[in-house]
């Protein structure tokens, strides 16, 4: 209950920063809605010469689509703001003030930053998948809507585990923010469902880079087309995966020196 | 010949210290590197999906045409990149041009020799990347001796375009500190109209005569389709001459955009 209000407080807090900035909002939204506007062209111009694509049909890659921007609004909403300001607290000595709080450090520092305009893109690829929804109409059943919300919220633990994960690499390394930039390019993969790729490349983006986990097998429970058994996998992987994440995050804080100790 | 031995002795020193610059920075290089693979891959599997579900082929493209067009795109590509965009919106903005302004040659000498470098180390990496994806896509082209001969010149001048035009567009920080956004439409141009998200021979008639108007194609997708061997000797000639034509637009660009932006600039403290 006390993590919901102070989740409350720090959105609030970033509501009011980022609001200082009216314009950028709408340079935001412009950009949104390009981007948008791209992959559904982009899906426009493979359907014209298709009617499926590795098995999926036009309204399933739709919902795969709002599955993409819905995830990768929340990446941008706050774990990636969250995520950098802790490698940056990590270089500058910053972070003893958070660990000086009573509160759980890895809340704080994961949602110390919110960039509340990214709500756009969540929003947006809430949109969409509504409207996938509504196109895929009947054929979907309450069991695999039910699916779906579950590898969404498995599929969002598995990223921010990968991403403290990461992000606690600072600990050790200076330079990580590279590596936030790989995730960012291989998430662009996963646009795409990865049935598509070659078994190396599928792999990669499943267990090396967690990709699939974000966008593919959401999308396939939504479908359908997942067993009990992979459901059942991915939810005890995403547990698994975060409490690894939280191990390894307390043992880069033990590592941690501080600015000047 | 004294004008020559000037220009040979800048280069020289500045291909010295922006090799060592660039050597530095290997990690972003690499990583810039993770992305310069992975889009024209997805762009391959996809497209592979869609012809071997039709059968093998869609309009001239066989499955193997594909491979070949989207492993020569990303190499093509890799020559003619840039990042000078996001290089001014930093430079501009903290006020490091003032340095650059200071020197008594104009600054794009050193951008360009910055770009080389970085594409000295990178280029021999991304030739094994694309042997490697040439053993699993099995690429299959109609290479021909005259087309290879011309796809060199054909190469540098879409280096050239492509250089003169996003430096251009870089200047775009000298107005306006959102230049993102600007970037962004730029990039869905060069997306749809290069031949960078499915060959041009895809796109409806209509859609090829706005990209053989437009810059776009003439950066990247003509000399790879003429590598390929898909153009006639007319087709490459009248291509040369576009992407002449976009040299000689993009230097007037270069040199009035330029000259307004400098007027307008003023550092912290100036």
């Amino acid at each position: 209950m006390n993590s919901l209000r102070l989740l409350y407080v720090f959105f609030r807090v970033s509501v009011l920063n980022e609001t200082a900035y009216r314009v950028n909002f709408f340079v935001q939204l412009f950009q949104s809605l390009l981007g948008l506007g791209t992959a559904l062209a982009g899906l426009g111009v493979i359907f014209s010469y298709t009617d499926a694509l590795a098995g999926w049909r036009p309204d399933e890659m739709l919902a795969l689509v709002g599955v993409y921007f819905l995830i990768g609004g929340i990446i941008s909403l706050v774990i990636q703001p969250g995520m950098s300001a802790l490698i940056d607290s990590v270089r500058d000595g910053t972070l003893d003030f958070t660990l000086t709080k009573p509160e759980d450090a890895q809340l704080l520092v994961s949602i110390q930053r919110v960039a509340f305009f990214s709500l756009i893109d969540l929003l947006m690829g809430l949109g969409v998948l509504i409207a996938a929804l509504v196109r895929l109409g009947e054929k979907i059943g309450g069991w695999q809507l039910v699916a779906f919300v579950g590898m969404l919220l498995a599929g969002c633990m598995i990223v921010y585990s990968f991403w403290l994960f990461l992000a606690s690499l600072s600990f050790w390394f200076v330079r990580v923010e590279n590596l936030l930039e790989i995730f960012r390019s291989m998430y662009e993969a996963g646009r795409w469902p990865v049935s598509l790729y070659p078994g190396w490349l599928r792999f990669g983006l499943t267990f090396i880079v967690p990709v699939a986990f974000a966008t593919t097998i959401p999308a396939e429970a939504l479908r359908g087309s997942l067993d009990n058994w992979t459901l059942l996998g991915a939810f005890s992987l995403a547990v698994v995966t975060f409490m690894l994440a939280r191990l390894f995050w307390k043992l880069g804080l033990r590592h941690y020196s501080g600015a000047s100790a | 010949m004294k004008v020559l031995r000037f220009w040979s002795s800048l280069y020289s020193q500045q291909f010295k210290t922006t090799f060592s610059t660039m050597l530095q920075y290997r990690a972003s290089l690499f990583i810039w590197m993770i992305s310069a693979v992975l889009e024209p891959l997805v762009y391959l599997i996809v497209w592979s999906a869609v012809s071997n579900g039709r059968g093998g082929s869609v309009g001239s493209y066989t499955t193997g045409g594909f491979a070949a067009y989207f492993i020569a795109f990303m190499l093509v590509n890799q020559v003619t990149y840039t990042w000078i965009m996001y290089e001014y919106e930093y430079r501009i903005r903290q006020g490091y041009l003032s340095f650059a302004l200071l020197k008594p040659v104009h600054p794009i000498h050193s951008d360009i020799a910055d770009n080389l470098s970085s594409k000295l180390i990178t280029l021999p990496i991304l030739l094994i990347v694309a042997g490697g994806l040439a053993l699993v896509f099995h690429p299959t082209a109609r290479l021909s001796l005259w087309s290879i001969l011309i796809f060199i010149p054909a190469l540098f001048l879409a280096f050239l375009v492509r250089f003169l035009l996003e430096w251009t567009l870089a200047m775009a920080a000298f107005w306006t500190t959102r230049v993102s956004a600007i970037n962004q439409v730029y990039f869905i141009l060069v997306l749809f109209l290069s031949g960078q998200i499915a060959p041009l021979a895809l796109f409806p008639p209509w859609l090829q005569r706005v990209a053989d108007v437009l810059p776009f194609r003439w950066m990247l997708g003509f000399p790879v389709e003429l590598l390929l061997g898909r153009l006639t000797v007319v087709q490459a000639l009248g291509g040369l001459a576009a992407q002449v034509g976009w040299v000689v637009i993009s230097l007037i660009f270069v040199r009035f955009i330029w000259r307004a932006g400098v007027r307008v600039y003023s550092a912290v403290g100036a």
